[in-house]
C-alpha cells in the first residue's frame, strides 16, 4: 500500500513537478456560479416566497392579533366585487397600451429597417432607444407639464385656434395610456427591429418585382416574419402595464385606480399586507400565464 | 416611400421628446406656476443647492448606483463566465431563474422584498436597497457580459493553454483584456438601471433614507415647484450620457431582453 502511494507521488512528480493539481471543475463553476444565484435568492426568490405565505395570513403580523391561516384574501374578487372593476380598468389600459405600441411601432421597426441605412440608422436606433434607458418617473412627469390646463399643448392649440377652450386631458384614462406607449413604445420598435432585420432583402425584391404592392409587401411579407418581434414586445409590454402604479397615479388622479394602485396602497397606506400579498399573487398568475402562452415565441423572438 | 418612412420615424422622434424637452425647458422658466411666456431664468437651479433633501437623495442614489454596478458586475462576469463556457447539468434552468428580476413587474418584486425585509428583520434603508438594486442589475450583467463572450473565439483560450498557460492564467491574460469592453459596458449598464430604479426603491426607503425618484414621485404627489423639473433634468443627461458611453461599448440592439 505504502509504497504504491509513493510509487503515484513520485510519477506525479515526476511527470511535471510545476503542475498544481487541477481544481475540480465542479467546483470552480459552482464558486463561479454561487454568489449571483445566492443574491438571486435572498432578494428574489425567498421574498416571493415569503409573500406567498403572507398572502394567507388573516392580518399583518405586526400587532398582537392571533395569525390564522385563511384562503379569504383569495376571494377578494368575490367578496369586493369593485375589484373585478379595477382588474378590467388594468386589461383594458393594457391591452390599448399594447394595441397602440404594437401599431406604431411596428410601423416605425419597418420604417427604420427599409427606409434608412448605414450611420443614420444607428443613430436613429440610439435615438428611438435613448428614451427607455432614462427615468420612467421622470418621462410620465413630463407628460403633466405637456396635458395641464394651460401647459404646452393647450399653449400649441391655442397658437392656432385662438378661440377654442381647454384641450386639457391630463386626469383622465387616455392620459394613463399616452404615459404608457410613451414609456413602451421604444421597446416594441426594438423587437420589432430585431425580427425585421433577420428578413433577406431578396424577398422584398422577388415579391416586388413580381409586382406586390408595398401594402402586400407589408402585410402579407413583413408582418408575418416580424410577428416574433411583434409578440414578445407585447407581452413585455402588456406584463409590465398592468403591474404600473405611478403613471396612473400621476396621469389618472383620482379614475387612475388600477390594481397597480390597489396593491400599492395594502402596502403604503391601508396596511393589509396579506390582501395586497394575495392580490400581488393573482396578479403574478396572470403574467405567468402570459409568459407561459407565449414562452415558445418569446425564446425565439428574444435570440433571433 | 423612402421619404414617408423617414418622416414618420422623425414624427416619433418627436412624439419621444416632445414632453422631456418641455420638462426641461419648464425648469428654466422664471414662473412657479409654469405659466407661459417662458423667461429665461435659473432660479430654480440655483433654488436646487439649497434644497439639502435633493441634494441629499441625489448623493444616496449616486452612492447606491457605483456600489450597485461594482457587486453586480462582478457578480454578474463570474456567473456569465460559467454559463459561457462550462456545461453542466441544470444550466438552462439556471438561466431561467436570471428571468423573474427583469420579468415580473417589479410592483410585485418590491412589495415582497418589503415583506420579506421585514419579515427576516433585514429591514428597510440603503442595504435592503442595495440588495434590491443588485439583483435587478445582475440579469443585465450577465447578459450583456454573455453576449460578450459569443463575440470571442474560445479557441483563443485554448491556443494560450496548450502553449503552457494555466486555466486561469489564460483567462486574465487572454479573455479578460479582450472581455473588457463588455464588462465595462454592463458595469454602465448596471449604474443605469439602478439610477433609474424607482419601484423598488420606492418599497425600500425610510423616511431617512431614500433616492432620488423616490423624492421625485413624493414630490409629485405633494405639490411641486419646477425645482423638480431642474432635478429630473439632471437625473436625465446622467443617465443618457451613461447608456450612450455603453452604446460605445457594446452595440444597443444585442440587448434584447430589456424592460
Amino acid at each position: 500500500m505504502r509504497s504504491d502511494t509513493i510509487l503515484n507521488d513520485a510519477a506525479r512528480g515526476s511527470s511535471d513537478p510545476r503542475q498544481r493539481r487541477p481544481i475540480p471543475a465542479w467546483v470552480a463553476t459552482t464558486a463561479l456560479l454561487l454568489p449571483t444565484y445566492g443574491w438571486l435568492t435572498l432578494a428574489v426568490l425567498l421574498p416571493l416566497l415569503t409573500m406567498f405565505v403572507f398572502s394567507f395570513m388573516s392580518a399583518t403580523p405586526m400587532g398582537k392579533t392571533p395569525i390564522v391561516f385563511t384562503l379569504k384574501h383569495y376571494r377578494a374578487f368575490i367578496d369586493q366585487p369593485y375589484l373585478i372593476n379595477i382588474a378590467w380598468t388594468s386589461l383594458v389600459i393594457g391591452f390599448w397600451t399594447t394595441l397602440l405600441c404594437a401599431v406604431f411601432g411596428f410601423l416605425a421597426a419597418v420604417a427604420l429597417a427599409r427606409a434608412t441605412v448605414g450611420r443614420m440608422r444607428e443613430t436613429l436606433l440610439v435615438l428611438l432607444l435613448l428614451p427607455f434607458w432614462t427615468n420612467g418617473l421622470v418621462r410620465v412627469f413630463s407628460w403633466t407639464m405637456v396635458l395641464r390646463e394651460n401647459g404646452f399643448l393647450d399653449g400649441v392649440v391655442h397658437m392656432l385656434l385662438p378661440d377654442i377652450g381647454s384641450v386639457s386631458f391630463l386626469y383622465t384614462r387616455y392620459a394613463i395610456v399616452l404615459g404608457l406607449v410613451h414609456g413602451y413604445l421604444p421597446y416594441m420598435i426594438l423587437t420589432c427591429y430585431i425580427a425585421l432585420s433577420t428578413i433577406d432583402d431578396a424577398i422584398i425584391e422577388a415579391a416586388a418585382s413580381l409586382g406586390a404592392r408595398w401594402w402586400t409587401i407589408l402585410l402579407r411579407i413583413l408582418l408575418p416574419l416580424a410577428a416574433p418581434g411583434l409578440i414578445s414586445g407585447a407581452v413585455l409590454t402588456f406584463v409590465p402595464v398592468i403591474g404600473s402604479f405611478m403613471e396612473p397615479r400621476i396621469l389618472g388622479g383620482k379614475v387612475g385606480v388600477t390594481m397597480g394602485t390597489v396593491i400599492e396602497d395594502q402596502f403604503t397606506q391601508a396596511f393589509n399586507w396579506p390582501l395586497g400579498a394575495a392580490l400581488s399573487f393573482t396578479l403574478l398568475a396572470v403574467v405567468l400565464a402570459i409568459f407561459a402562452t407565449f414562452s415558445g415565441v418569446l425564446r425565439r423572438g428574444t435570440t433571433a | 416611400m423612402r421619404q414617408l418612412g423617414r418622416i414618420y420615424l422623425l414624427a416619433i422622434l418627436f412624439f419621444l421628446y416632445t414632453p422631456i424637452l418641455v420638462m426641461m425647458a419648464m425648469g428654466f422658466n422664471e414662473s412657479q406656476l409654469y405659466e407661459l411666456p417662458f423667461s429665461f431664468s435659473t432660479r430654480w437651479y440655483v433654488a436646487l443647492m439649497d434644497n439639502q433633501q435633493l441634494l441629499k437623495a441625489g448623493m444616496n442614489s449616486i452612492i447606491i448606483a457605483v456600489i450597485t454596478a461594482v457587486i453586480a458586475t462582478c457578480l454578474g462576469t463570474m456567473a456569465s463566465i460559467a454559463l459561457s463556457r462550462r456545461t453542466f447539468r441544470g444550466k438552462s434552468l439556471l438561466q431561467l431563474l436570471l428571468l423573474p428580476p427583469i420579468a415580473i413587474p417589479w410592483l410585485i418584486t418590491g412589495t415582497a422584498m418589503l415583506v420579506f425585509f421585514y419579515w427576516s428583520g433585514i429591514g428597510r434603508g440603503m442595504h435592503a436597497l442595495l440588495i434590491g438594486h443588485v439583483a435587478l442589475a445582475i440579469p443585465y450583467v450577465v447578459l450583456v457580459v454573455g453576449t460578450g463572450f459569443n463575440t470571442i473565439r474560445a479557441d483563443l483560450e485554448e491556443a494560450a493553454m496548450s502553449l503552457g498557460s494555466t486555466p486561469i492564467h489564460a483567462f486574465f491574460a487572454v479573455t479578460l483584456p479582450l472581455l473588457f469592453p463588455s464588462i465595462l459596458g454592463a458595469a454602465l449598464f448596471a449604474f443605469a438601471v439602478s439610477l433609474d430604479q424607482f419601484v423598488i426603491s420606492y418599497f425600500l426607503a425610510t423616511p431617512g433614507y431614500s433616492t432620488l425618484p423616490v423624492q421625485i414621485y413624493s414630490a409629485i404627489r405633494k405639490g411641486f415647484t419646477p425645482e423638480i423639473n431642474a432635478i429630473s433634468t439632471l437625473l436625465l443627461l446622467g443617465s443618457m450620457a451613461a447608456i450612450l458611453i455603453f452604446a460605445r461599448f457594446a452595440k444597443p440592439g444585442d440587448v434584447s431582453d430589456k424592460r
